[in-house]
């Protein structure tokens, strides 16, 4: 117990130490991580701390943030990605792959071992990537739709390699084991046994690891085809049909933490049930994502698995940063340093090529560029298991090992560069090309009761965007059979109305019910979002006031407007005309407006209207006022009833006494 | 027998005595089409369909109200803003008015000799009425000539008042019965209560 706390202590505050002084040099939090972590690795060591299976538990994270990334994805985007997602990112694959068997093919590896560097180096890293675009905002720049086309092709091209891999393997392991090792003694390794001895034992592991967890393993090809589509519908079929109504229950409870628990469960369900069928967790959770990406909950899910997300990534980068061997890397600094530097200039100048042909234009070329010529953390992956199959030498594999990181380390450099370097010589290029936002200014509804429900229907059918959000599940059902789209959440927190993307909203209307926590969200987002436009539901006269201090730019009462309009109706069935109706509800309403200014002075939140004593003599001193204004006595309102309409000669009072 | 509405503009009906009254008047007659513009549309929400669909409906259409700085309450401009659209009034295909008549009922503050080119308002009523009269000639409507009652305010003049009242529904009624033939009326100046006796009296 007291170890695990050390450990977890230690990667939390190497984090903490690190990665604001990173954010504050502008370098982005994923290199603090990486530094924090190369910081605690002598640490680590000293313990003699395994990072390599705390590595394994952190790439959960990169699971979670597919899941979040297809939450944000409906089907119909995903459909629209088709060419760029199989023609750019299948390109990038094969390319990259083929320039890099080549290269390691002139250094003399046979070609399935070079094949196996191919796979291995031509992937990219998703988690580093997409934290740094999403933490620049470049997620929806034309680059950063580009890329991540690429890491999503990248993703599902890890499924068919894992199963390429082993084949590469047969041929040497049969006929000519001994030809690997020459191979391998050609490259300079020290030790021809120590590394067999090494990739024995790490085969024999994994192999038990994974024949005691697959349902696939015994399976014939196409048995395997069929249990790995299955798997695949049951994602897609449950997502749609199940999650729903089992999120609709839980919701039922009002209990925050289970709500947060099956969302968890749901995921690493998902990842559970691909990992048994041999597909990539991250692919499942990310097909998953899709599938809610139109269901109610999205938002609730976003925010609920965010942080769980970011602390696992963070801790996944802290693993990356400390599992850099450096002793080995001083052995080898000039052929390591000189292969990384290759490697990411390679990668880049195929994606440079890339981006001329799928006119990815402007500085986003760039960003496509550099933000993807790292390899990725399913290199560590595919790493760990040619290793595992007797495809690379395990002395090999170490110094690609080295690579990886190393490129993923200079990854957040290169973000550095392009923001320093070239994102301002295309600002301009950038100004001048409003149209191509593709999100127009948001509005928010924070409630879709009785109030909120006909604010989202008015704003709907003007042709804005609403993104609506509500805590009654059994309303939010409702709704949906009518067609209107509410996410499940709780508005009165600031993840969620992060989630619902307050970041980029124009414009806030607070509809809930609740005084005190319509009062907290015009608090909070006020505070934290100066430039916004709230309008503001109030539930009494008083709480006007307390809105107003607030901040709201609009306060309106509930049911002060639907009041007058009865009252109008109330007027007209006594015979008043109604254009005469009409004109004395207005004054009545503008007199009303006035008394609340008059008597804010003297209000008092903590003191309850009936024992302020200063409060009541106002209203009492008001109120006549407010009697002769509605029968015509006083001039004071000029749309109320005594003024208008009034022929020369005439006055009020005659005219009254007719 | 033409068949007639009347539309009756006047935003301090509370305050009228002269046009109200000529609103009780009309009580007395029968099949007759009878709107308060401010009653019926009171935030100026006009209805443009259903008021099309009344303009096809009648032969003569009557406005009454009074008369505000030199032109209509704002309400029956509104009307005309909205109801008298391209293609359904005038334009290409707008000739659903042709051969209806206008006729204007209205009132003023100020005497019958403040109304001339020598007089107050160096002009005469029917000058000051020349939009509407112009309005109808666009639609193809034919203008009759105005019934007017000058110095409506006036506290002096209660039998005058009273006949012009009298004479309003006495003119309202034969030309909906078609005693009076619409065309009679559509070359004079403008009518008074006199004009209207005179014509009975022809008959």
């Amino acid at each position: 117990m007291t170890s695990l706390l050390l450990v977890a202590f230690l990667f939390l505050i190497a984090g903490v130490i690190a990665v604001p002084i990173a954010s504050r040099f502008g370098l982005g939090s994923v290199l603090g991580y990486l530094l924090a972590g190369i910081a605690i690795s002598p640490i680590l060591y000293a313990l003699n701390i395994d990072v390599i299976s705390i590595q394994h538990i952190a790439e959960f994270g990169v699971v979670m943030m597919l899941f979040l990334v297809g939450l944000e994805l409906e089907p119909r985007m995903l459909w629209q990605m088709k060419t760029r997602l199989i023609g750019l990112g299948g390109l990038q694959v094969c390319v990259t792959t083929a320039l890099i068997t080549g290269i390691a093919m002139l250094f003399g590896f046979y070609w399935t071992i070079a094949l196996a560097i191919g796979l291995v180096l031509c992937l990219s890293s998703t988690a580093i990537v997409l934290q740094s675009l999403n933490e620049k905002g470049l997620m929806k720049s034309d680059g950063g739709q580009a890329g991540f086309s690429v890491l999503l092709f990248q993703d599902i091209a890890v499924i068919p390699m894992l199963a390429l891999i082993p084949l590469l393997a047969m041929p040497e392991l049969m006929d000519t084991a001994s030809s690997a090792a020459e191979h391998v003694s050609g490259t300079g390794s020290h030790s021809e046994t120590e590394g067999g001895h090494g990739v024995g034992d790490e085969a024999d592991h994994d192999s038990g690891h994974e024949s005691g967890l697959s349902l696939v393993e015994h399976l014939h090809g196409w048995q395997r085809a069929a249990v790995t589509l299955g798997a695949i519908a049951a994602v897609i079929v449950c997502g749609y049909f199940l999650v729903r109504p089992l999120f609709r229950y839980i919701a039922m409870a009002n209990l925050r933490e289970i709500f947060v628990a099956t969302a968890l469960m749901l995921v690493v369900g998902i990842a559970l049930l691909m990992s048994l069928v041999g597909l990539s967790p991250a692919l499942g959770t990310f097909l998953a994502g899709v599938v809610l990406a139109t269901s109610e909950y999205r938002h609730e899910l976003e925010s609920d698995i965010d942080p769980f997300k970011g602390l696992l990534l963070g801790l996944f980068f802290i693993t990356v940063g400390a599992s850099i061997n450096f002793s080995l890397l001083g052995e080898n600094l000039l052929l390591i340093l000189g292969l990384t530097i290759g490697l990411i200039l390679l990668k880049a100048f195929v994606l440079l090529v890339l981006s001329f042909i799928f006119k990815v234009n402007g500085g986003d070329r760039w960003l496509f560029s550099l933000s993807l010529a790292q390899a990725g953390e399913f290199g560590f992956v595919l790493l760990s298991f040619t290793v595992a199959n007797q495809v690379i030498p395990e002395s090999v594999a170490d110094k690609l090992l080295l690579c990886v990181a190393l490129s993923m380390l200079l990854t957040p450099l290169l973000f550095v560069a392009y923001d320093r370097l070239i994102a301002p010589r295309f600002v301009k290029s950038d100004a001048r090309e409003p149209d191509t936002i593709d999100e127009k200014g948001k509005v928010i509804i924070a409630g879709i009761g009785r109030f909120g429900g006909v604010i989202n229907r008015i704003l709907k059918s003007a042709g804005h965007n609403t993104v609506v959000v509500d805590h009654n599940a059994a309303s939010l059902e409702t709704f949906r059979k009518f067609g209107i789209h509410a996410y499940y959440g709780d508005a009165t927190r600031p993840d969620l109305l992060h989630a619902a993307g307050i970041d980029e909203a124009d414009l806030l209307v607070v509809a809930i019910d609740d005084e005190s926590q319509i009062n907290s969200i015009v608090h909070y987002v006020r505070h934290n979002y100066p430039d916004i436009h709230i309008v503001a539901r109030a539930i009494s006269r008083h709480h006007v006031y307390a809105l107003y201090a607030a901040g709201a730019n609009d306060i309106i009462r509930d049911t002060f407007d639907s009041a007058t309009r009865a009252g109008r109706s109330a007027l007209e069935a006594l015979g008043v005309h109604s254009y005469e109706a009409e004109k004395l509800i207005k004054g009545f309403v503008e007199f009303d407006q006035y008394a609340l200014r008059e008597v804010a002075s003297v209000f008092d939140e903590n003191i309850p209207a009936g024992e302020n004593q200063a409060y009541i003599d106002k209203v009492k001193s008001i109120m006549p006022l407010q009697d002769a204004a509605m029968q015509g006595k006083t001039d004071m309102f000029s749309g109320s009833y005594g003024r208008g309409w009034i022929p020369p000669g005439k006055t009020t009072d005659q005219d009254s006494e007719q | 027998m033409p068949s007639m509405i009347v539309y009756y503009a006047h935003p301090g009906h509370r305050h009228s005595t002269v046009n109200a009254a000529m609103q009780s008047g009309l009580d007395a007659l029968s099949n007759l089409t009878r709107v308060d513009l401010y009653h019926e549309y009171p935030r100026h929400n006009i209805n443009i369909e259903t008021e099309q669909n009344r303009l096809l409906e009648h032969d003569i259409i009557v406005f009454q109200f009074p008369f505000f700085w030199y032109s209509t309450p704002s309400i029956l401009k509104e009307w005309q803003d909205l109801v008298l659209e391209y293609g359904f009034a005038y334009g290409p295909g707008g000739d659903k008015l042709a051969g209806k008549t206008i006729l204007a009922a209205t009132s003023t503050g100020g005497e019958v000799q403040d109304y001339s080119l020598e007089g107050k308002h160096q002009t005469d009523i029917r000058g000051l009425l020349k939009p509407l009269e112009c309005t109808a000639r666009l639609c193809q409507i034919n203008f009759a000539a105005p019934y007017v009652l000058f110095n409506a305010l006036s506290k002096d003049n209660a039998t005058e008042k009273q006949s012009h009242i009298d004479g309003y529904v006495k003119l309202l009624s034969t030309l909906q019965s078609g005693a009076l033939p619409v065309d009679q009326i559509i070359s004079n100046n403008t009518l008074g209560w006199r004009d209207v006796d005179q014509l009975m009296e022809t008959k």
